[in-house]
């Protein structure tokens, strides 16, 4: 039990954490061409505004959250206008250094805002775990973590598969070029990417947050695993980032299960080493991804 | 009346042009073809219409309006459709969503439309759900030409609509070109297969190193020693 308790919950809840953030880094990757090494940080702005709307109405974090999406969207929408729309003609190179400026603006804009000190959605207050067959606890905020992602994802998939925007992100992905050429509003489509991208990284940071707490570099330590997620899946496949950030997250946690005899596989302390690992591992064995992404 | 006109145009993609002085004219309800060796401009002049190339002279119209370098969108808006020789369809869309994505900019139920596309496409009404990529180049090419469709435009552009292919769905898409020409669609087409294309072409124009070398009458071009002995192999 304690194998479930301690090292399988915690990697689901990782991996829908993770998942969120992947499929953002993927629709970008895949409609803007550019690795946006900046989506950490729509993460973290996106936690940080739930933190002060929950300390203005005394709200439940999952309450807040689609107002704290929307801001977040406004803000990923502004970057996107002001940044990255100059360089739309540029190589992608350009831009993900772009990104990379931005993501160090937006760091110290929240550290300047919020300062540098760690915060808690809840303080002082200890939820305990739910107690199943005697020994299977699970914390409700997992289940409430869990199921909210798994609701997110759905939402995410109706939009791409049933609605004429996401039929039209799809189109983008596939040939920009030819949108152009059929008449789609490529500049539409963008804004819409950047509002589901910030929207389910708003909420990927918010349920990192209530896992454990918010700290200004929350966001910086997510890009490794998301961008391992990403790729995983295959690169500007939403549906593989899903699955990508599963199995990073398990992998991560499942690492320090102690497989072999008393001690931990792998340290804790290497968690970050095994999505790069992983990283590594796919671009040697499949570059395209699980799910046949593109390939550089 | 002409739907389209191109006069004069001039334009490359880098520094050096390489279109040169070239003009085309549509006339409503007329099938026109562009031959001409490779390299000779004909695919480029038919993105310049689009906006897609850098113009250094000449003008785009559509029936009377200027549409010269406007942006590939409002182009299609214009009622504008252009099938490019490659990348044509999207590949992981359903042929359905791609049929869809034809209809982009149509705010109207088009979904009578998309039965006349199957019923005239019909493999595709039997791969509606199977995504693009998939499918062999004939059917593909079909869906390239039914997602243009899906706007009924007012005039139709076909890059190499039958490269690749093999005789059987060359004669078919070639039997689908009539069919909707003879709907009422103007066609503008650049194709390699001069024989066949300048058969059920109204006109023709000969396109060399950028610049208009002859035109005429497609069954005048065909039976032209000169132009049979450049482009048709004698």
């Amino acid at each position: 039990m304690d194998f479930i308790n301690f090292y399988l919950i915690p990697g689901i809840v990782l991996g829908s954490i993770y998942a969120l953030g992947a499929i953002g880094v993927s629709l970008v990757f895949g409609i803007l061409r550019f690795a946006n090494f900046a989506h950490g940080e729509l993460m973290l702005i996106g936690a940080y505004i739930t933190y002060s709307l929950i300390q203005f109405t005394g709200l439940h974090p999952l309450v807040v959250l689609p107002i704290a999406m929307l801001f977040t969207s406004l803000v990923a929408l502004g970057i996107d206008h002001s940044f990255y729309k100059p360089f739309r003609a540029s190589k992608s190179t350009i831009v993900i250094v772009a990104s990379f400026g931005i993501a160090l603006m937006a760091r110290s804009a929240v550290q300047i805002i919020w300062g540098v000190d760690q915060f808690s959605y809840s303080p002082g207050r200890i939820q305990m775990p739910m107690v199943f067959f005697d020994t299977l606890r699970i914390s409700p905020k997992h289940i409430w973590i869990v199921s909210f992602t798994l609701v997110l994802m759905a939402i995410t998939h109706v939009i791409l598969s049933y609605t004429r925007a996401g039929k039209a992100m799809r189109a983008m992905s596939d040939s920009a070029e030819l949108a152009r050429l059929t008449g789609i509003n490529t500049e539409n489509v963008v804004k819409t990417t950047w509002v589901l991208g910030a929207s389910l990284a708003t909420a990927a940071g918010v349920f990192l947050g209530w896992d454990s707490h918010l700290h200004s570099m929350m966001g910086f330590y997510m890009l490794l695993p998301m961008f391992a997620a990403a790729i995983l899946g295959g690169i500007g496949q939403p549906y593989g980032a899903m699955v990508g950030g599963l199995i990073v997250g398990l992998a991560e946690e499942l690492s320090a299960y102690p497989w072999i005899g008393e001690n931990p596989l792998l340290s804790p302390a290497y968690k970050a080493g095994v999505a790069f690992a992983l990283m590594i591992i796919m671009l040697i064995w499949r570059p395209s991804g699980l799910f046949r992404g593109r390939v550089f | 009346m002409s739907v389209l006109s191109i006069e004069n145009l001039s334009g490359g993609y880098g520094e050096a042009d390489i279109l040169h002085e070239v003009s085309l004219e549509i006339d409503t309800g007329e099938i026109v073809v562009v031959i001409g060796p490779n390299g000779a401009g004909k695919s480029t002049a038919m993105k310049a219409v689009f906006g897609l190339l850098r113009l250094s002279g000449g003008s785009v119209h559509l029936a009377g309006e200027d549409i010269t370098n406007m942006d590939p969108a409002q182009v299609v808006n214009k009622g504008v459709c252009y099938v490019p020789q490659t990348n044509n369809v999207f590949p992981t869309l359903t042929v359905q969503e791609n049929l869809e994505m034809g209809a982009y900019i149509r705010n109207d139920d088009f979904r009578p439309r998309l039965l006349e596309i199957y019923e005239m496409f019909p493999p595709l009404a039997e791969k509606k759900k199977q995504a693009a990529g998939e499918l062999s180049g004939g059917q593909r090419q079909m869906v390239a030409m039914g997602k243009a469709l899906m706007l009924e435009p007012t005039i139709l552009m076909l890059d190499e609509p039958t490269a690749g292919l093999s005789p059987i769905y060359r004669n078919e898409i070639f039997q689908i070109i009539r069919q909707i020409n003879a709907s009422g669609v103007p066609i503008l087409m650049v194709e390699q297969n001069a024989k066949q294309s300048l058969a059920v072409a109204n006109r023709g124009y000969v396109l060399v190193d950028g610049r208009n070398r002859t035109t005429g009458k497609g069954i005048d071009l065909l039976n032209d020693p000169e132009i049979a002995k450049m482009f048709l192999g004698g």
